[in-house]
């Protein structure tokens, strides 16, 4: 607990206009993108500096404080909720980026900085940052490389971590280290940069990141292509992957996610349609066409009944803004949308979707399906109302159904949106009890009091379960 | 409250970046369309109680709703914020001296058009008297607060108040007649800016329009049921529902986005009056805004010029994200001979007028007047053209504050739109 004493020590190191304590403040950083998991922190500490970080680190460190460090809050896996209280570490006056270098294409940032703001910065520059989070207008870097966080230009060009090249970070004793750094090539000791990509807040704080650019790709096509079944769709994924082209993206949407996307965005998506592929090639003009005109013959050798070319970018990005809109889209129509994250190798595609309507069928619940399908990474959402626990329970039932079908195809329970404190109860599924205990003891090595985001990743001994606040 | 309204929303996030107060604020969540609205979900569930840090959060916003349209699940904030406003208001002992100001306002003023006009009467008075002028070089002034004393400074010259009581109530059109509409005269755009709505009648003249503006209409209420005075801004919905329900008309025009906004949406504010419910409903479908009718009938094709300068935008809130226009007012002004409109950056973004907002955060609304004037001054402007009269006046007061009155004007797009009509129709 904090006490008044204590609230002033943090007041000396931060200024008091970024210590919060009213109610108010608490009750609006209890939360994050994720239904069903609220709690409250203790205050909110807003540090100006990576060496004010290191100070209320050390603090917490010595007072066993919990620090639950967030960016936007805009992930899904409850990973910024203080489910022990403590304070919550707000990232949002660490906001500059710090180099582009032209020479070494780097760009150095601090955390807070916004994905999109990063990307239109090294863009004006001729360079290319492609992690694209859905959520990118809104979410950090910071926030991003803590989820691991992939992207609608993932199955070409990767996901974050494949751009991280060094970090410097605080240590839950409040101690500074530096990873990596712009070097192509280091092979000093352990690969901490990789450790704590997709760490979710649970080993240190990022107060610095060096990210590795590309060349902007010179052209880009945007597809459109219309199905009458969700197989003939799945099908045209893996014979697109099968033929040696790598899209730069390649997603997938079901029928009722069109629908309710389409009421939100009115661009004129066809709502007729059983399935959806929305697909883009970039790069060389002579091969995107090339790549675009067998992706076309591909798309319709396998039962597309329509094939569309966006006309312009601005009607590319109409597209793809309304791809990122589906999951909130979708919130429009049920109370309570419980968004999964279950990734399998792209050859299932297919197999796993006809296993989530399957599975949606035998428990009675609704869920609509879009997602990475280039990457294999789907995003099964239920359409629920938490009021009615009867269903609820339902939804449980299915989810785990959904996650033990994805490792049973070779999968995993999460693509891209981590597993904080609601996938906790799955991670054995994946890793097994001998992984997870590998984790807890990387964990254990750094953070023997257990202060960096406590009650994340690892769940306590009970396994269920726990959307549900009984 | 609409409970169901509240848990729409999904908590992604994607407001925040649209939202004025959370981007000035330096992005703190209470002060952010998902920190307010799980403030209302969490004092109507009683996790919370309602004190000044939850009501402050909600006097910041500024009610500019550019949280709406952005929002992929749908949530209407601007009903949720007007019923939390509602609650908070009415059950919250104010002190006595602010609560005989809101009485004397909302009750007394707004509502009685009559009163209205005496209160303008007075400004006009005092404007005309040489009162003003003494105020002035007394240094009586420099007792006002800074934002007040540039008030004083940019309201426009009132009309005397014979004028505002003579209004014309029925107009021919100058071609032949395409479409009969009435006018929403407004409550303060009939007395402070009455010379902009006479501008609107004439423009709606020349396009081709028949004109009724019904005697018995009322303010539109907005003011009231932004401020947590929703039973008297019921009164006067049913006021004006009754008031055009005769009118036989095509449309009911509207030149300021504030009320537009607040009479497209008679027909929630009466959903649980069965008997008028319908009526409103009927009401508000034939709301146009002044830009939308223009355009739709051919206005923009009409010869229409200024002389060489830049002209550029800053949407009305309500216009663009309630009434959703914000490509009429461009197209009218990209036809205009001479003159070269420029978009500044975030024209949508609010001005921070909104109603009486200020005034009575004047700290906040200046903050965010400041980045839009230097948006505006990256354009190289000289004319800020606006659509609503407290976006005017705060423009204006952007650029008393800077400094550039001899550089820089604001003016209502109708006005705009007359001088440029009458200086390419000299004869006109
Ligand atoms: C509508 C919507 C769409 C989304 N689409 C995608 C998508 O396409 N792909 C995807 O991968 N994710 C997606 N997400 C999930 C989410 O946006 C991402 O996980 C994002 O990276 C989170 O960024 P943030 O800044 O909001 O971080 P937060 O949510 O604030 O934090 C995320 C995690 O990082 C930790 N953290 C944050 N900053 C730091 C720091 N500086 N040091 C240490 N730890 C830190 C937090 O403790 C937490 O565990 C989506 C979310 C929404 C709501
Ligand atoms: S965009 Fe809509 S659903 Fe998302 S947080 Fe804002 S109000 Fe809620
Ligand atoms: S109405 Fe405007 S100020 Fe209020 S929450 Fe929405 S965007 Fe922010």
């Amino acid at each position: 607990m904090l006490t008044k004493n204590g609230l002033e020590v943090l007041t000396a190191i931060v200024g008091k206009e970024n210590v919060e304590t009213s109610q108010a403040s608490k009750l609006v950083y209890s939360f994050d993108a994720t239904p069903q998991f609220q709690s409250l922190p203790d205050a909110i500490v807003s540090p100006r500096s990576a060496s004010e970080v290191g100070q209320v680190v050390k603090w917490c460190s010595e007072q066993e404080i919990p620090i639950v460090p967030r960016g936007s809050g805009t992930n899904l896996s409850a990973g910024t909720t203080p489910l022990q209280g403590g304070i919550v570490l707000l990232m949002k006056h660490l906001d500059n980026i710090l180099e582009i270098d032209e020479e070494n294409l780097t760009v150095t940032t601090q955390p807070g900085v916004n994905t999109l703001e990063l990307m239109e910065a090294v863009e004006a520059k001729g360079l290319f940052y492609p992690p694209d989070p859905s959520s990118m207008k809104i979410s950090q870097i910071g926030g991003n490389i803590n989820e691991n966080s992939g992207g609608l230009r993932g199955l070409k060009y990767g996901v974050t971590r494949d751009y991280v090249m060094g970090l410097e970070v605080v240590l839950p004793n409040g101690e500074t280290i530096r990873t990596g750094g712009k070097l192509a090539k280091d092979v000093a000791g352990y690969d901490l940069t990789r450790l704590f990509v997709g760490s979710e807040g649970t080993l240190g704080i990022i107060t610095e990141v060096t990210l590795k650019l590309i060349p902007l790709p010179e052209t880009k096509k945007t597809v459109l292509a219309l199905y009458e079944d969700m197989d003939a769709a799945a099908r045209t994924v893996s014979k697109i992957i099968a033929s040696k082209i790598i899209p730069a993206t390649l997603e997938f949407l079901d029928q009722p996610t069109i629908k309710v996307v389409e009421d939100f965005s009115n661009i004129g998506l066809p709502t007729h349609a059983k399935a959806v592929l929305l697909i883009e090639q970039d790069g060389d003009a002579a091969v995107v066409d090339k790549d675009i005109a067998r992706i076309v013959s591909i798309c319709e050798d396998n039962q597309a009944i329509e094939v569309s070319m966006a006309a312009s970018e601005t009607e590319a990005e109409a597209l793809r803004s309304a791809r990122r809109s589906a999951l909130s889209a979708l919130a429009r129509l049920k109370p309570t949308t419980i968004l999964e994250d279950a990734t399998v190798p792209r050859s299932e595609i297919a197999n796993m979707v006809e296993a989530i309507n399957r599975i949606a069928e035998k428990h009675q619940v609704e869920i609509c399906t879009f997602g990475h399908a280039g990457d294999g990474n789907l995003h099964p959402t239920c359409l629920t109302d938490a009021r009615d626990k009867e269903e609820m329970k339902r939804v449980e039932q299915a989810f785990e159904e959904i996650f033990t079908t994805a490792v049973a195809l070779g999968g995993t329970i999460t693509g891209e949106h981590g597993v904080g404190a609601m996938k906790a109860p799955y991670l054995h599924l994946k890793l097994g009890e001998a992984g997870v205990e590998a984790m807890r003891s990387i964990k254990q090595a750094f953070d023997p009091k257990n202060i960096m985001n406590p009650g994340k990743m690892f769940a306590n001994e009970n396994r269920k379960r726990v959307v549900v606040k009984q | 409250m609409d409970y169901d309204e509240l848990l729409n929303c999904m908590r992604c996030g994607f407001c925040l970046p649209s939202c004025p107060t959370y981007i000035e604020s330096g992005k703190d969540e209470a002060h952010s369309p998902r920190g307010r609205i799980a403030l209302m979900k969490a004092v109507v569930d009683g996790e919370i109680e309602p004190d000044e840090e939850v009501k402050r959060s909600l006097d910041m916003c500024l009610g500019c709703r550019a949280c709406e349209p952005v929002c992929p699940s749908g949530v209407n904030y601007g009903h949720l914020l007007e019923q939390a406003r509602d609650i908070i208001y009415q059950n919250q002992e104010q002190p006595i001296p602010v609560k005989a100001v809101r009485k004397a306002a909302f009750q007394g003023l707004f509502p009685h058009q009559n009163r209205m006009i005496g209160l303008t009467g007075l400004i006009g008075f005092y404007q005309r008297s040489g009162l003003r002028t003494a105020a002035r070089k007394s240094g009586m002034m420099k007792l006002l607060p800074d934002s007040m004393r540039l008030m004083e400074k940019v309201l426009p010259d009132v009309p005397t108040s014979k004028a505002m009581k003579q209004r014309q109530r029925l107009f021919q059109p100058t071609v032949p007649v395409k479409k009969r509409v009435a006018f929403f005269a407004g409550c303060l755009m009939d007395t402070v800016f009455l010379s902009t709505n006479d501008a609107t009648t004439k423009l709606l003249q020349y396009a081709g329009c028949e004109i009724i503006v019904p005697e018995a209409q009322a303010c539109c209420g907005a003011l009231h049921g932004h401020s947590g005075e929703k039973q008297q801004a019921k009164t006067m919905a049913k006021r004006n529902i009754a008031a055009f329900e005769e009118a036989g008309i095509d449309y009911i025009i509207t030149n300021a986005g504030g009320c537009g906004a607040f009479l497209v949406d008679y027909g929630h504010l009466l959903k649980d009056e069965p008997e008028w419910k319908d009526r409103a409903e009927a009401f508000s479908s034939k709301i146009k805004d002044i830009s939308s009718v223009l355009v739709e009938l051919g206005f923009d094709k009409l010869p229409l010029s200024l002389q060489d300068e830049i002209i550029t935008y800053q949407d009305s809130c309500h216009l663009k994200n309630v009434q959703k226009t914000f490509m009429e007012p461009r197209k009218l002004l990209s036809c205009i001979e001479g003159a070269q409109y420029v978009e500044m950056k975030d024209a949508g973004r609010c001005c921070g007028s909104a109603g009486i907002y200020n005034l009575v955060e004047t700290e906040m609304s200046m903050q965010i007047l400041d980045y839009k004037m230097k948006q505006t001054k990256a354009t190289k402007a000289k004319t800020i053209v606006t659509a609503n009269p407290g976006c005017l006046l705060q423009m204006k007061l952007g650029i008393e504050k800077e400094g550039l009155s001899d550089q820089m004007r604001a003016v209502h797009i109708v006005d705009l739109l007359l001088e440029a009509y009458e200086n390419a129709n000299p004869s006109s």
